[in-house]
C-alpha cells in the first residue's frame, strides 16, 4: 500500500514537525502521513528521533513547532486565524483516548494487579460499565495467553508476560492507532517471540493503524506495509519493507541495516 | 496595623541580637561537640563486637528517640544537685547536651557515608595488606566524608533551630529574649515576629547552602 | 527505690492525665501533619506558579522558623493580632502540625518526584485525568517511598510535643517534674519519663513499619520483617531532609 496523498483522510498527518529538546533539533520540519490501517515501522540510528515521533503521538512530549493531525483533527494545535494555538489539556486528553501506546518498559502499575490495570482506563475514561469491562479484560487476557495471570501483581511476571499484559491494556482502549515503542528491547531473547506472535495476530486480526520502532527487522518485514528510515532528524528513504531490507537506495540506510542485522 | 509598633520592634532588635548571639555560641559548641562525638560513635559502633554492640545501640537510640527538652532539665537538675557541677553555666550543660543529642543523629551521617564508600576500596586495602587504622583514616574516612558533610550540615541548621529549648534551663537565647521583652513591654508580636524573622534569615540562606554542596558532592 | 516505686504508683495517674495530653498532641498533630503535608507537597508540584509558589514559601517559612517561635507566635501573637484565643491545647497542635508538616510535604514531594517517569507516562497514554493519574497510580506509589521518612518526622513530633509545658500544658514532660519533687529522686523520675517517651517513640515506628509493609505489599514487593529491637536502633532515613 503506497502511502495515502489522494483519498480519504489519514490516520496520522505530521504537517512541517519540529521538535527541539535545549540547543538539540530532533525534528526538522518533518511531513509525512499514514493512511487507516496502515502499518509503518520507523527504523533508523539511535537519536534518530523515530521514538520521539511515537512520544509526540502520544502527547508525551510538547511540539516545538508545526501540528499533529489524527483522523482529520489536530491533536495539540491548531491553526486559528493565522496563528498557531495549543490546544486546552482536556481537549488534548479526549483526543488521545482512542490512540494506545506500549512502551519499552512495560510500565504495568505496581499497586494494581493485572486486570486491575486493564479495566482502569475504560472504567474511568471511557465510562465503561465494571462488568463489561472485566469480561473485556477476560477476553483480551485470554488472546495474549494469560488468563490464569488476572489477579497477580505485574512484580510476580517475567518481562515477556508484563509486555502482554501492556498490550492487552493498550487493547483495553480499542485504539484506532497502536504506538509499540521498542517493545522487545527490554525482554530476554527468549521471550521475544511470544511478544512478537502476540502483536502478529493483532496485526492479522484488527484494522488498527500502527506505527512500530523495532530492531525486530523481521518482525518489520512480517507486519508493516511501509519502512520509513530516519537519519538526522528527516526521512532518508522509505518504500515497501522487501524493497528498503533487500535493496535500500541509501548507503547510510545499507549500512545501518547490515550492523542491525548482525 | 494597630498591633505593630515600629519604636518597639526597633528597641527590641538590640536585644534580641543579643540573645542571637547566645544562640550562635550554642550553636556552634552544640555542632562542634556533635561532629566530632557523633564520629566517635559511628567508628564505635563499627568495630565493637556483635556481643557488646546492642548497649551502645541502644543508648544511642534512646537518646535519640526521647524529647531534648527533656534531657535537657533532667541533665540540668542533676549538675544542680552536685556540689562539684553545680557551678557549671546553663549554656555549657545546654551545649553539652545538644551536642550529646545531635551526635546521635551525626554518627548515622557518619555510618551512611562509610558505607557508601565502594567494597572495592575495602578490598584494594587488604589486598594491599595496608595497615587498618591508617588506611581508615588516609583512604576510608576522606570518602566517607565527601558523602557526609552536606548531611551533617542539615542536621546542624537542625540544631540551631532547637537551640530555643534551651530556655527550659534558663538560658537566654533569642527566643527567651524576646519572651522576656514581651513579658515587660507586652510587644509579644514584635518580638516573637522579629525572633522569626532572625531564625528565618539565618537558617533559609545556609539550608540553601548546604542544597547547593549536596548537589555538586553528588556529581564526581 | 522501694519508696520510689510507691511514689511512681500514687503518681500514676498524675502521669496518665500527662500522657493524655502528650498523646492528644502526638495525634492531632500527626493528622495535622500528614493533611498539611499532602496539601503543600502536591501544591509544591502544581504545574502553575500560582500554586507552586505559595506552597514553596510556606514551606520554607515553616521549615525556617523554629517550632517554639511558631508556637509562642499563635499562643502570644495570634490573640493580639487577630485577636483569637485558639486556647494551649489547639496553638500546640497547630504549632507542630505546621512545622512538621512543612517538613514532612519536601518529603512527600521528593517521594512524588521519584515514581518512575514511565508510570507518569503510561497513564498519560491511557488518557487518564490528572486526578485519577495521582491519586489512583502516582501517589500509592509514592507513599511507599516516603513512609519511613514520614515515620522519622512523626517521632521528632512526638519529641516535639514536649514543647508544650512552655505554653501552661500539663504534658507528660510537665509531669515529669512532678514526680520528681515527689519522689526528690531525679535520676529515677527522669529515667521513668524518658523511658515512656521512648516506648511511645517504638510504638510509632512499629505502627509506621507495619504501614511500609501493607504499602509494599500492594505493589508486590516482598516485605523485609524487622526485628522487634532493630526498630528503633536502625538508622534514621537518612534521605529525609531536615535543614
Amino acid at each position: 500500500m503506497p502511502p495515502t496523498e489522494s483519498g480519504g483522510t489519514p490516520a496520522i498527518e505530521f504537517r512541517d514537525v519540529v521538535k527541539r529538546f535545549g540547543d538539540h533539533t530532533v525534528l526538522k520540519g518533518l511531513n509525512f502521513t499514514v493512511s487507516p490501517g496502515e502499518r509503518v515501522t520507523l527504523i533508523g540510528p539511535s537519536g534518530s528521533g523515530k521514538t520521539t515521533i511515537l512520544r509526540l503521538i502520544m502527547t508525551l512530549e510538547s511540539l516545538t513547532g508545526g501540528y499533529i493531525d489524527v483522523h482529520g483533527e489536530p491533536l495539540t494545535h491548531e491553526q486559528r486565524g493565522g496563528k498557531r494555538v495549543a490546544l486546552p489539556s482536556k481537549r488534548v486528553r479526549a483526543n488521545t483516548k482512542r490512540i494506545g501506546m506500549v512502551f519499552q518498559h512495560f510500565n504495568l502499575f505496581p499497586n494494581m494487579t493485572v486486570i486491575e490495570n486493564l479495566v482502569e482506563a475504560p472504567i474511568h475514561v471511557l465510562g465503561m460499565a465494571k462488568a463489561d469491562a472485566v469480561e473485556k479484560a477476560r477476553g483480551l487476557l485470554q488472546k495474549v495467553g494469560l488468563s490464569d495471570k488476572e489477579n497477580e501483581h505485574p512484580s510476580r511476571l517475567s518481562g515477556g508476560q508484563q509486555q502482554r499484559v501492556a498490550i492487552a491494556r493498550a487493547l483495553a482502549m480499542d485504539p484506532d492507532i497502536l504506538l509499540l515503542d521498542e517493545v522487545t528491547s527490554a525482554l530476554d531473547p527468549e521471550l521475544v517471540d511470544d511478544v512478537l506472535q502476540v502483536l502478529r495476530d493483532i496485526a492479522e486480526e484488527t484494522d488498527i493503524t500502527m506505527l512500530i520502532v523495532t530492531h525486530e527487522m523481521q518482525f518489520a518485514r512480517d507486519v508493516s506495509q511501509r519502512v520509513m528510515m530516519f537519519d538526522g532528524g528527516v526521512i532518508l528513504e522509505e518504500g515497501h519493507p522487501d524493497d528498503i531490507f533487500t535493496n535500500p537506495r541509501e548507503e547510510r540506510t545499507r549500512k545501518f541495516l547490515s550492523a542491525v542485522l548482525d | 496595623m494597630s498591633w505593630w509598633n515600629w519604636q518597639s520592634a526597633l528597641d527590641a532588635l538590640p536585644l534580641l541580637l543579643q540573645g542571637f548571639g547566645t544562640t550562635l555560641v550554642a550553636t556552634i559548641g552544640g555542632t562542634v561537640i556533635a561532629v566530632f562525638l557523633g564520629l566517635l560513635i559511628a567508628v564505635l559502633l563499627r568495630t565493637l563486637p556483635a556481643w557488646v554492640n546492642w548497649l551502645p545501640k541502644l543508648v544511642v537510640a534512646f537518646i535519640r528517640n526521647t524529647p531534648l527538652i527533656v534531657q535537657l532539665v533532667f541533665i540540668y537538675t542533676l549538675f544542680s544537685m552536685n556540689e562539684a557541677l553545680i557551678q557549671v553555666p546553663a549554656l555549657t550543660v545546654g551545649i553539652l547536651v545538644i551536642g550529646i543529642h545531635y551526635s546521635t543523629y551525626m554518627s548515622e551521617s557518619y555510618r551512611a557515608g562509610i558505607d557508601a564508600v565502594p567494597q572495592g576500596q575495602w578490598e584494594a586495602i587488604s589486598a594491599l595488606s595496608l595497615p587498618p587504622v591508617r588506611s581508615f583514616r588516609s583512604i576510608v574516612l576522606p570518602q566517607a566524608l565527601r558523602a557526609t558533610v552536606p548531611s551533617l550540615g542539615n542536621y546542624a541548621v537542625a540544631m540551631f533551630k532547637d537551640t530555643p529549648f534551651l530556655m527550659a534551663i534558663y538560658v537566654t537565647e533569642l527566643v527567651r529574649t524576646a519572651e522576656q521583652i514581651g513579658g515587660r513591654t507586652f510587644a509579644y508580636t514584635e518580638a516573637f515576629t522579629l525572633a522569626g524573622l532572625i531564625f528565618l534569615a539565618a537558617s533559609y540562606p545556609t539550608s540553601l547552602l548546604i542544597r547547593r554542596l549536596e548537589k555538586s558532592l553528588a556529581t564526581y | 527505690m522501694g519508696d520510689n516505686l510507691t511514689l511512681l504508683i500514687d503518681s500514676l495517674p498524675q502521669l496518665w492525665d500527662g500522657l493524655l495530653i502528650t498523646l492528644q498532641l502526638t495525634v492531632g498533630g500527626a493528622i495535622g501533619t500528614v493533611l498539611i503535608a499532602i496539601v503543600l507537597g502536591l501544591g509544591m508540584l502544581a504545574p502553575t506558579g500560582w500554586i507552586s509558589v505559595p506552597c514553596r514559601v510556606i514551606v520554607e517559612f515553616f521549615r525556617g522558623t523554629s517550632l517554639l517561635v511558631q508556637l509562642f507566635w499563635f499562643f502570644y501573637v495570634l490573640p493580639i493580632v487577630l485577636d483569637i484565643d485558639l486556647g494551649p491545647l489547639t496553638c500546640g497542635i497547630l504549632a507542630l502540625a505546621l512545622n512538621y508538616g512543612a517538613y514532612s510535604a519536601e518529603v512527600v514531594r521528593s517521594s512524588i518526584v521519584h515514581v518512575p517517569k514511565g508510570q507518569w507516562e503510561a497513564s498519560m497514554a491511557l488518557s487518564l485525568s490528572p486526578a485519577r493519574r495521582m491519586f489512583r497510580v502516582i501517589f500509592p506509589q509514592g507513599w511507599a517511598l516516603m513512609i519511613p521518612s514520614l515515620a522519622t518526622l512523626q517521632i521528632q513530633l512526638l519529641k516535639g510535643t514536649a514543647v508544650a509545658s512552655f505554653i501552661t500544658l500539663q504534658d507528660l514532660n510537665d509531669r515529669i517534674d512532678i514526680l520528681r519533687q515527689a519522689t526528690g529522686d531525679t535520676m529515677f523520675s527522669y529515667t521513668v519519663g524518658l523511658l515512656i517517651y521512648f516506648v511511645l517513640a517504638w510504638l510509632i515506628q512499629v505502627g509506621m513499619d507495619a504501614l511500609e509493609r501493607s504499602a509494599k505489599r500492594r505493589l508486590g514487593r516482598g516485605d523485609g520483617k524487622k526485628g522487634l529491637f532493630s526498630r528503633l536502633t536502625g538508622r534514621p532515613e537518612a534521605k529525609v531532609v531536615t535543614a
